[in-house]
């Protein structure tokens, strides 16, 4: 590919130069944006390299221990990730379970139910939703939604679920709408529309000859979903699942807005909370030495986490499209 | 026959389609709720002054958001151009050197990977590279975190839209003798460049609305300034700082703001998705 058609039989000697002049530009070309491509992953390596520069203090002076000590004590300067990242971990999990079936509805509607016309709009409509700035879903968590769910949706989930056995602490206490609760109902509707649109795209890469010979077996629509398209498109829907977790996981603004801030694990789920990003953009700012350097070792382990989860999200997407071109 | 077990199976279907269909109307119902509070807060506030007069200082009435959309316009400008050169010679190397190539591959990886990456860590970056080492804040320091945002979605988007171009179309030029770089510059990418155009489009709506890299990076400016060197006023920390203060004025002014960063985020959205249908119908 890499160089244009030989000229062997021109003799010309003008020709010939020609053709030296284009062979010095094509690998000029190729060199460039190689250089560029090179760019990207220089720009990555970077990234890890110099946050865990700035994290070293941290990381030295806490260890491994760092990952697991429950404690956030600025004025004696003794921290612990682990408030934060339960946070982050509790808000994504919640926001997944929200999210998910819900995503699989709206794909399985967009893929089985709706007519044709409609199909483009009511798709698009679900991508802008992935277009709306995650500040305002913040300003909109924190103003419209964290009154409603205070005044409705907490009582309402206290005096069912709150009432279980096993679970019912996890909705106890003050109900003042904002917390990790709170904060994982935003991030479901944020990562709805990501987890949706990869579902849709690889429930229209079946072979519509199998899901014809299965409606021609009597099937259902439910039962052709059910037990043709989820088992054929599982690896691709794990992928869009993941693909959603990895930006609930580093979701900053809308998380910020409606954690509550509150640097203590507590057992209620309306209980506030914060997350790895929210502590970093509240208290980034006033930070000094030492504390900018455990934010940094916290940046650093969200990077990490986030890279892994959207990591083995590629990797099954790509799978999904491999066994997809080889059975085709 | 099994009546019974009939009838089961058809009911089961219809509750699942049932909910499904719920499904999606919730899904556009929160997006209608959330354009419709943004119109009703947003327009409560939006008057001439917003865009003549510079944000208010703690306690005093009225003001505007001048000097933040200026900072705006000037950064994302700024980001925009640098990613559009680097995301698009990169996006040519995969599309044209990039098949069966490890670098290739992993810098696909690594773009698919950066596509989600959460923007903060990116702040964090330029933070510990830029700003730290400096030691001041800058608007130089907001552009360069939006463009390590934009330059995945602009590689991205030039990939794809150099690879729907028919193979006929370049094997035409080849075989014409041209050289590499100019099938690509004269051809391929005359051919795409609706399709690039919309990367770049994309890009420039997902860092317009970018807030969390920005707060480590560009700051916020209470004056009006032009300066790039220095901490920049800007939208998205703007709207963050005055939708959390106790200030009536403040809190309406992020709303306007909210407004004006949505409608031009979707706007380019819809225009970035229009001219890429035109491409591919034409």
């Amino acid at each position: 590919m890499g160089t244009p058609p030989t000229t062997s039989g021109m003799m010309d000697p003008r020709m010939v130069a020609v053709v030296k002049k284009q062979r010095i530009q094509d690998f000029l070309f190729h060199k460039v944006t190689m250089l560029f491509a090179l760019l990207v992953l220089v720009a990555l390596a970077g990234i890890l390299v110099s946050l865990m520069i700035s994290a070293w203090p941290a990381f030295q002076k806490f260890g491994i221990q760092f990952i697991w000590t429950n404690e956030w004590d600025i004025i004696n300067e003794n921290f612990g990730a682990a408030i934060a990242i339960y946070g982050t971990l509790i808000s994504s999990v919640i926001a997944l379970l929200i999210a998910v079936p819900l995503a699989f509805g709206i794909a399985l509607f967009l893929t089985e139910m709706c007519p044709l016309w409609l199909r483009r709009p009511l798709g698009t409509a679900i991508e802008l939703l992935a277009a709306v700035p995650s500040i305002i879903y913040g300003m909109f968590g924190l103003f419209i939604f964290a009154p409603l769910f205070a005044d409705y949706g907490q009582p309402a989930l206290q005096s069912t679920l709150g009432q279980m056995p096993l679970i019912g602490p996890l909705f106890g206490g003050a109900m003042n709408g904002i917390g990790l609760l709170a904060a994982g109902i935003i991030l479901a509707f944020m990562v709805l529309p990501f987890i949706a649109a990869v579902m849709r795209d690889v429930f229209e890469i079946v072979p519509p000859i199998l899901r014809e010979s299965a409606y021609g077996l009597g099937c259902t629509t439910w039962e052709v979903v059910r037990y043709i398209v989820l088992p054929y498109t599982q690896k691709g829907v794990i992928g869009g699942i993941m693909l959603g977790l990895g930006r609930a996981l580093g979701e900053t603004m809308a998380v910020t807005f409606v954690i509550g801030n509150s640097q203590r694990i507590r057992e209620s789920l309306f209980a506030p909370g914060t997350s790895i990003a929210s502590t970093l953009a509240n208290e980034f700012g006033e930070a000094d030495d030492f504390h900018l350097s455990t934010l940094f070792a916290l940046g650093f382990l969200l990077f990490v986490i986030t890279f892994v989860v959207l990591a083995i999200a590629k990797i099954m997407i790509m799978r999904s499209e491999k066994a997809q071109g080889a059975k085709t | 026959m099994d009546t019974n077990l009939y009838r089961r199976r058809k009911f089961v279907n219809k509750l699942g389609l049932f909910a499904s269909m719920l499904a999606m109307v919730l899904g556009l119902f929160v997006l209608l709720w959330i354009l419709f509070i943004l119109f009703k807060n947003g327009f409560a506030g939006l008057s001439l002054a917003i865009f003549t007069e510079s944000t208010p200082a703690p306690g005093s009435e009225g003001g505007g958001l001048a000097n933040a959309i200026v900072g705006s316009l000037m950064m994302v400008g700024v980001s925009v151009l640098i990613s559009t050169p680097i995301g698009i010679f990169a996006g040519v190397y995969l599309a044209e050197f990039g098949d069966d190539n490890k670098l290739a591959s992993v810098t696909r990886f690594v773009t698919d990977i950066m596509l989600s990456a959460p923007s903060i860590v990116l702040g964090l970056f330029v933070y510990a590279v830029l700003v730290a080492q400096v030691k001041h804040f800058s608007g130089w320091a907001g552009s360069l975190a939006l463009a390590l945002i934009a330059i995945p979605v602009v590689l991205k988007t030039t990939e794809n839209m150099l690879r729907l171009v028919p193979g006929s179309l370049r094997e035409a030029a080849f075989a014409l003798g041209a050289p590499h770089w100019k099938v690509t510059n004269y051809v391929t990418l005359r051919a795409a460049r609706a399709g690039v155009m919309t990367g770049l489009l994309l890009a420039l709506a997902r860092i317009s609305g970018e807030t969390a890299p920005l707060l480590f990076t560009a700051l916020n400016n209470q004056f009006f300034s032009t300066n790039m060197n220095a901490p920049m006023a800007n939208l998205p920390v703007v709207i963050f700082q005055f939708a959390m203060s106790p200030y009536d004025n403040w809190v309406s002014l992020a709303w306007a703001g909210a407004l004006l960063i949505t409608l031009s985020v979707l706007a380019l959205n819809i225009i970035a998705r229009v001219l890429f249908r035109e491409r591919t119908a034409g």
